[in-house]
């Protein structure tokens, strides 16, 4: 076990410096005229122009230049510096004011998805064709099928301006109680694949060879449901659900815009529209890290889960 | 065994929601912190708060609090005494600004003539990269400061003559300087602001220290807000409410839905999404005053298919302005026929004449006579709200002239400016204005005459040009006015491009204030704005 999670941290050090390259490219591909982006639609002075592009080395194009201005941003991300945006702010200080609070709302509609997904599920693949089962049918569709885009909108209106039960936006340094309402809109698309992943497995292994041994040798219901069953079901909902933590971080530009929440997603946003490269290789390097951390957690919890899977 | 790993692995939700609630329990207020007074304001993420960068609207209504203008506007748009006590020439060139006594920066600092001269050196210097710079370059020795290594650190122009007064000195005459002095670049900053001379401390963007009525309280949050209060040894109108706060939003719609919810208390530009529910939802909270933004297609006039003057002015008199400003602008923007904003002295209604006049016969045989193309295409940024209007204008110029017209979006400005500069074929393409100190000059300077930083048509006429020289060196305002109104008579012959629509500032605000007024360079007047009772 030990030695797996040490060849996993090693490979996550070559996927980081290959993401920062492909991103990094990418960036550097689709970047037209930064300075311009940057002022809008106001003109930009030649003085103001000779200062930026000298700053940030944009006079330097092509493939010597990428190669040039890449090892120069890898140069001092090895020192710990991770650059400047084209506003001049450090992005260490934007990183680190950015992720607490994007972390903060993940955690929250990722705990929606887990007590209110899992929960509902297990009820429903027990009731299966039950009310219970047939009505959560039909909201997870509803819910599956309006994007996000209309989702946050509604209940920001219903729910914040309309009814005023939740402050209508959290800014950045939110309650808790501030942030649920966006926690359940980002977590609502999770909790309804939960739910519906959840109640499929649960049916399935409730009639599973092992159940019936389990229910022939006299076990109580509760025991069959809460050990057997639940630990063999939940395979499949920790893999969703590990991919799903990096997936509700970097998939929260709606989100956080609509309930201004100034986060990673807003900061990615940002960055990709004022073709600010080294900004979105900073944010994007971060959300790698996320992904690989959480991948790795979910192959561990599957050792924890299913005694048969070993990591040599 | 089995299953107290599977209770360790359950636990593991329950104690990141526990985390939470504990992370949760600190920060409070935020939404509810205006019942200590403070009145908030919505604004965006500022670039810079530096006087002489400052070229966005957000940064630019924070520094208005925390800086007084030499000059300000009257209704009129004409320049009133500010900071200054009086800002005099006899000649144009040589200018004399006497300050007034009793002014102090927040640190307790006697503002001094040389704090402005030092402000205004460190913008016009080149290698200090400050937006606002091109400000400066009327005053005489700005070349000696641009380049890779200027000449000069300092602007000959500027002179000390004692602590409360100072001369500068334009490289060429120019009537509306004094008006120009009352834009942002040309704030004071005081001596702690530097670290060496000519060397700003970079400490000082995150908490400015300024001379006007209202000081920081605490640094600069970025993304988050900007927090300022009274202060109270300025010696002018004080202000009503003691304590603002500028509150960063990413997208106004947000900031809308705060509004209603009486969660923030101005928003100075209603989303365009909620134009149309924005007076109902708001009644008389939702507010409207004059702004001065232009908004206008332009030609590419060295395209030869558009050289002609008379297939500009059919394609200007194939457009129905106003239907278009009310069933897509909601009357939020007004219909334009002139070349300069409204808002300032020596505008005249309807200057384009017949060219502006909606004329769909006389528009359509004009256009058959100077044999326009048969295929128009207007160019414009995809990421900015044009799509409906620039497809409403094709219909009309489809309907209208019988010809094949198609709306091209480029991503960004910066792309459509990118071809333009080119020369590539983009057809008409949109453009906009905003006024930087309310002189015709402004308009017609970098978007008419042949070398105008916006000027991006290659419209160049050597009478035009002259014009305008001769206007900015009148010896008076109103000979300088008439000069100008001339030049505008030119542009109306040649139809350079087509006005379409001034716009206005469109606002609303909470039930907790009152007295929001909003001047014509989109910002909110922090002095007059009151707690509502």
């Amino acid at each position: 076990m030990f030695r797996f999670i040490l060849r996993r941290l090693l490979q996550m050090v070559l996927a980081f410096f290959g993401t920062t390259l492909i991103v990094y490219a990418l960036m550097f591909a689709g970047q037209t005229d930064p300075i311009q982006a940057l002022a809008g639609e106001r003109p930009v002075t030649a003085a103001q122009r000779a200062y930026l592009t000298e700053k940030y080395h944009l006079d330097q194009t092509g493939v010597g230049g990428f190669f040039y201005r890449y090892f120069d941003y890898v140069r001092s991300l090895l020192q710990g510096d991770l650059g400047q945006s084209l506003t001049g702010r450090q992005i260490g200080d934007i990183l680190q004011q950015a992720w607490p609070v994007t972390v903060k709302l993940a955690l929250i509609a990722l705990a929606v998805a887990v007590v209110f997904g899992v929960t509902s599920g297990v009820i429903a693949g027990i009731r299966r064709a039950g009310i219970f089962d047939n009505s959560t049918l039909v909201l997870t569709l509803l819910v599956l099928g309006i994007p996000t885009i209309v989702l946050a909108p509604l209940a920001q209106y219903f729910l914040g301006v309309k009814w005023q039960l939740f402050p209508p936006t959290a800014g950045a340094e939110p309650s808790f109680y501030a942030l649920l309402l966006p926690g359940i809109v980002l977590g609502s698309l999770s909790l309804a694949t939960a739910l519906r992943l959840t109640r499929t497995s649960v049916a399935e292994n409730l009639r599973a060879d092992y159940v019936r041994t389990a229910r022939s040798k006299g076990l109580v219901k509760r025991r069959i449901v809460s050990v057997h069953v639940l630990r063999n079901s939940l395979i499949p909902v920790v893999t969703f659900l590990g991919v799903e933590l990096g997936n509700l971080m970097s998939g929260a530009i709606i989100t956080e815009g609509v309930f201004n929440i100034p986060g990673v997603g807003f900061n990615l946003f940002r960055g990709i529209r004022t073709e600010d490269g080294p900004l979105v290789v900073g944010f994007v390097s971060v959300l790698v890290v996320v992904y690989l951390i959480s991948n790795l957690l979910v192959d561990v919890l599957y050792a924890v889960l299913d005694p048969r899977i070993r990591y040599e | 065994m089995r299953v107290r790993r599977l209770a360790a692995w359950t636990a593991l939700p329950l104690a990141v929601t526990l985390g939470l609630a504990a992370c949760g329990s600190g920060g409070d207020g935020g939404s509810g912190s205006n019942g200590s007074g403070a009145v908030s304001i919505q604004i965006a993420e500022p670039q810079h708060l530096v006087p002489t960068n400052t070229t966005e609207t957000s940064g630019s209504q924070v520094i208005s609090g925390l800086f007084a203008p030499l000059v300000d506007y009257d209704a009129q748009n004409k320049p009133v005494e500010v900071a200054a006590e009086s800002v005099t020439s006899s000649d144009n060139t040589v200018w004399t600004i006497k300050l007034k006594d009793g002014f102090t920066f927040h640190n307790g600092e006697k503002v001094t003539s040389d704090d402005y001269i030092n402000a205004w050196n460190y913008g016009a210097y080149a290698p200090n990269g400050q937006g606002a710079s091109y400000f400066f370059d009327k005053i005489a020795g700005y070349q000696d400061l641009q380049g890779e290594k200027p000449k000069a650190k300092t602007l000959s122009g500027l002179k000390k003559l004692d602590d409360l007064s100072f001369q500068v000195t334009l490289s060429a005459p120019y009537t509306d300087f004094k008006t120009m002095l009352g834009y942002n670049a040309f704030y004071p900053l005081p001596e702690a602001a530097f670290s060496a001379p000519g060397v700003l401390k970079d400490s000082y963007e995150q908490a400015p220290i300024g001379q006007g009525p209202f000081k920081m309280k605490g640094n600069w949050q970025h993304d988050s807000k900007i927090e300022v209060e009274r202060y109270d040894a300025y010696p002018l109108e004080k202000p009503k409410v003691k304590d603002i706060e500028f509150r960063i939003y990413q997208q106004l719609t947000a900031a809308y839905a705060d509004v209603l919810a009486d969660n923030l208390d101005v928003l100075p530009t209603i989303p365009t999404e909620n134009l149309s529910t924005a007076p109902t939802d708001l009644g008389d909270r939702y507010q409207t005053s004059p702004m001065s933004s232009f908004q206008f297609l332009a030609f590419p006039t060295f395209d030869k298919d558009y050289s002609n003057p008379d297939v500009r002015k059919a394609i200007s008199m194939a457009i129905d302005r106003d239907e278009i400003t009310k069933s897509i602008f909601k009357n939020s923007q007004q219909p334009a026929r002139s070349f300069v904003s409204p808002i300032l002295p020596g505008y005249r209604d309807n200057t384009t004449g017949d060219a502006g006049q909606f004329n769909p016969a006389a528009a359509k045989s004009l256009y058959q006579a100077a044999n326009g193309p048969s295929k128009i295409t207007i160019s414009y940024n995809g990421d900015g709200g044009h799509k409906d209007w620039v497809d409403a204008t094709c219909n009309q110029l489809k309907a209208n002239l019988g010809v094949d017209c198609v709306g091209a979006a480029e991503p960004k400005f910066s792309d459509l400016l990118n071809k333009v500069e080119k020369k590539q074929p983009v057809g008409l393409f949109r453009m906009g204005w905003v006024m930087d100190y309310p002189s015709m000059e402004d308009y017609l300077g970098p978007l008419y005459s042949t070398n105008g930083s916006s000027n991006y048509y290659g419209y160049s006429n050597p009478e035009f040009d002259k014009l305008v020289k001769e206007g900015a060196a009148a010896p008076s305002q109103e000979e300088a006015i008439k000069k100008y109104q001339q030049a505008e008579d030119i542009l109306a012959k040649d139809m350079p491009v087509i006005p379409l629509r001034f716009g206005q500032n469109v606002f609303g605000h909470s039930t907790k204030v009152q007295n929001v007024e909003m001047d014509a360079s989109q910002r909110v007047n922090l002095v007059k704005i009151e707690a509502a009772s």
